[in-house]
């Protein structure tokens, strides 16, 4: 019996990653008829798709984020759940990314393929963690694909946060942190450390905490800081997205001290560019050492390797013996997205 | 260690002096001796180990990953130390981290064929920010924007004295600087300041103008020419020989012609210029003897140096500070006239009977190496610092050129939200005869807080391009850029840098296609 040539049935089109015996598009970069939505973010979620099949977070996520997407047909499919679209079976397996990230795994005659999407390994509060599938080809992230990213333990970030309102008490403490995702994963982490008083937030924040504890996450005591009457933000936390921190925007603060959480930060040079007095390294993408036990984890003798640094990736797969290469998929942002 | 390292991080992020300061001094007093001290050695420069070079790094990196992935890793990076310090994982295996007592201790001891085994061990027991600390320290460039001086500041900030005060006492101290520590922290006695050549906070001028000029008397001041060198400090006792920036390091290394020709004791004020004949050499000519670990036979030759001075602060043992100004001079002409000096001359008075005499003088004296007017009350003890009143600068008024603003980069600490940096041109012909801007310099002051929130709010309403956190602007707002000097540059595209530049008017009369040549600039080249 010839083996099935993967490529021949999930392969990549200038509209998206395309499975043709399901005909549907996995994360495509435009509207399509059809499409399964691994997560929430902008890369991956797009509006105007006809039909639309996620986890039911990413599905209220998206109605958050476009309008209620009142012209999509919505198919939600819990994680473990699967369904059959035309000749293939499909899946979705939490990823760890953020709330409702999911892995969509793919089978056709008797063969599996799983998309990632984006993955961590890293326990986060605010998501269900990553499982490995057993697969015969593993499309993986390579966001931090190289041996210079590992990133450290959340909580001893969050520790440099809390250390630095020590040392500069009366300094409001403006944190850089993307809308879905990072800003509600700081928040637990604050919370985690013990830090109990309000966290303020920027306009734009507002929607997606509120999402978020609608699906039960609890983020305790956060409001606007435009609800803010006689607050002088003098020693607070103030979350707002990276780009408000050199905005007009940051001027009401006293003195702040701009931190900026991100799996950049790692890097001197990355954090400078962005103006990060505290650089704090925290990341919902897996790191270099994470790249690595999920491939072995998954156990799949063919990896394809999209969006980041492919080239370490793909060299490191190919020196224990996994049949690498690079897949590139049209409109994923190559770095300073909302990772 | 790790204390140290987290300091260095957040160091290497802030970037306002005070808030460097209050790192520094948190450091300073949480952390016992002598790891405090090694730090503050590492802070002000006097650390060294030659037995850590960057091909180490390289290797050790390689073997680490494969030269692929190293290869890779430097490339996104951009930085060794950086990159050899995040590739390593650490060994929760290895033992304790060192101590930074421990690391500093060892190095010094360690012989080039022992330093890698010890760099290896200590590389796997500490974190991505011990082992980036580390391997700064190790190949001597810190680069997290602590000058020495702003580190003894902050010494002296923690035991609430002067920073004079421990720039005083510095040179006659070595790491890890018990002593000092005793002194700031624990009510111990002062350390001696007047060891072998030990460096005295230098007295500062306040800037005055002409109108200010006529709210006091003529008679109580004293005139000497600005010159236009370095100032410097001749300190020489017991057989040691240094001369100092006015910041307080040691260049004794890059000026050996003046160094050796110190065969005097005591301490004198000085200007440091590069004097061929009687002449004194343009600035641009010091220049390149300044920031120079060695200097070779050629450049003594060729850029001789000179010390012009006008003050003494010891001499024969005494201190001469408290004295008052004209008793000083009268010691130091005294003392001139003893012996001729090669190398070494005083700065002459100039006699004048009213300021308008005065500014006649200073209008017609267009000589080079000559930026202005020093004023000195005859009756001024030395003090260190700058104290308002018994000593006045009165610049040359500064050169002016109309340049059109090209980008605009953030400011930092309060400017961080605003447009404060400012990268300025002037016209030439370029390629195919068309007229095109060339930058020739960048200012960030010079403007009030008003004028700068409207630069701001042109920058964001005229931005054309963006490189990171710089943004292009429409060529279209003339600044009139005040500055000292002009140079021929190779280092600048248009072949000119100015000296000393300033924002001082912003012309939105004047259309940017009238603004100045870079032709007008050379022109101004002495």
């Amino acid at each position: 019996m010839i083996e099935l040539n993967p490529r021949s049935w999930l392969y990549p089109t200038p509209r998206g990653l395309y499975c043709e015996p399901g005909d549907f598009y996995v994360d495509p970069a435009v509207a399509v008829p059809r499409a399964v939505i691994t997560h929430g973010h902008g890369d991956h979620a797009r509006p105007g798709h006809r039909a639309a099949l996620a986890t039911p977070e990413t599905l209220a996520i998206m109605r958050a984020r476009f309008q209620d997407m009142p012209n999509t047909q919505q198919q939600a499919l819990a994680y473990g759940d699967s369904v059959r679209m035309d000749e293939v079976e499909v899946s979705l397996v939490p990823a760890g990314h953020i709330l409702g990230s999911a892995q969509v795994v793919l089978e056709y005659r008797g063969q599996r393929i799983v998309v990632s999407g984006d993955f961590k390994r890293q326990p986060d509060a605010t998501c269900a963690p990553f499982e490995p599938v057993p697969c015969d080809v593993f499309i993986t992230e390579a966001t931090f694909a190289l041996p210079v990213f590992h990133h450290p333990s959340d909580a001893s970030e969050v520790g440099k946060l809390l250390r630095s309102l020590h040392t500069f008490p009366e300094r409001t403490h403006l944190v850089g942190v993307y809308a879905l995702g990072k800003c509600q994963r700081v928040i637990k982490l604050l919370r985690a450390a013990g830090y109990d008083r309000r966290i303020w937030l920027h306009g734009s924040l507002t929607a997606l905490c509120a999402l978020y504890q609608k699906q039960g996450v609890d983020l305790g005591d956060i409001a606007p800081v435009s609800d803010a009457i006689l607050e002088t933000f003098k020693g607070a936390i103030v979350l707002c997205p990276p780009a408000a921190i050199a905005d007009r925007w940051s001027r009401r603060f006293f003195d702040p001290v701009s931190a900026m959480a991100s799996g950049w930060m790692s890097v001197r040079a990355r954090a400078r560019q962005r103006g990060a007095e505290l650089p704090l390294i925290i990341s919902d993408h897996a790191d270099w050492s994470e790249l690595k036990q999920t491939l072995v984890d998954v156990g799949a003798p063919r990896v394809w390797v999209t969006h980041g640094r492919e080239e370490a990736l793909v060299h490191h797969a190919r020196s224990i013996g996994i049949e690498a290469e690079a897949l590139h998929l049209a409109g994923r942002e190559e770095e300073e997205g909302e990772s | 260690m790790q204390a140290f390292a987290e300091l260095l991080d957040s160091l290497s992020f802030q970037p306002a002096r005070n808030a460097k300061l209050r790192l520094i001094e948190t450091y300073l007093r949480q952390t016992p001796d002598p790891d405090r001290g090694w730090a503050l050695a590492a802070l002000t420069g006097g650390l060294d180990f030659p037995a850590a070079k960057p091909a180490l790094l390289r290797t050790f990196g390689e073997d680490k990953i494969g030269p692929e992935l190293f290869h890779l890793s430097y490339d996104y990076v951009g930085d060794l130390a950086e990159t050899l310090a995040l590739i390593w994982e650490t060994d929760p295996e290895s033992g304790p981290a060192p101590s930074l007592a421990e690391v500093v201790e060892t190095l010094q001891r360690a012989t080039r064929m022992q330093t890698p085994a010890i760099l290896k061990r200590w590389l796997d027991s500490l974190d991505a920010t011990g082992r980036w600390a580390l391997l700064k320290l190790l190949t001597g460039a810190l680069r997290v924007g602590v000058s020495a001086r702003l580190a003894k500041q902050a010494a002296a900030n923690i035991g609430n004295q002067p920073a004079a005060e421990v720039e005083e006492v510095w040179h006659g101290l070595s790491a890890p600087y018990r002593p000092l520590f005793d002194w700031l922290l624990a009510g111990g006695p002062k350390p001696h300041s007047n060891m072998g050549g030990a460096f005295l906070s230098p007295m500062l001028a306040n800037p005055i103008d002409r109108a200010e000029l006529d709210t006091l008397a003529p008679a109580h001041f004293r005139a000497e020419w600005k010159w236009d060198g370095i100032r410097v400090q001749i300190a020489s006792s017991g057989g040691i020989k240094r001369l100092y920036s006015r910041a307080g390091e040691d260049i004794s290394g890059a000026f050996p012609d003046i160094v050796e020709a110190i065969d005097f004791e005591g301490v004198f004020d000085g200007e440091l210029l590069v004097r061929r004949e009687e002449a004194v050499a343009p600035f641009n000519d010091l220049q390149q003897r300044l920031n120079r670990k060695t200097v070779t036979l050629k450049m003594l030759k060729e850029h001789p140096a000179h010390v012009r001075l006008y003050d003494v602060l010891w001499l024969e043992g005494r201190d001469l500070r408290t004295l008052p100004f004209d008793e000083r001079r009268a010691r130091l002409e005294a003392w001139m006239a003893e012996k001729p000096r090669t190398r070494f001359d005083i700065s002459p008075l100039v006699v004048f009977t009213d300021w308008a005499h005065l500014a006649e003088l200073r209008e017609a004296m267009r000589q080079d190496g000559i930026e202005g007017l020093m004023l000195k009350r005859g009756d001024s003890p030395y003090l260190a610092g700058r104290p308002r009143g018994p000593w006045f600068k009165w610049k040359r008024d500064p050169m002016l050129a109309d340049c059109v603003m090209m980008y605009a980069q953030r400011g930092h600490g309060k400017r961080s939200s605003f447009y404060s940096d400012y990268t300025f041109g002037c016209w030439r012909d370029g390629a195919e005869g068309k007229r095109e801007l060339a930058p020739v310099g960048k200012a960030y002051f010079g403007f009030t807080d008003e004028e700068l929130r409207w630069l701001d709010k042109w920058v964001r309403d005229h931005t054309t391009n963006r490189f990171g956190p710089v943004r292009e602007v429409e060529p279209a707002l003339v600044l009139e850029v005040a500055f000292d000097g002009v140079a021929r540059s190779t280092r600048h595209k248009s072949g000119v840098s100015l000296r000393f530049p300033r924002i001082n008017r912003i012309r939105t009369d004047k259309p940017a296609a009238e603004a100045d040549t870079v032709d007008n600039l050379l022109r101004l080249v002495p």
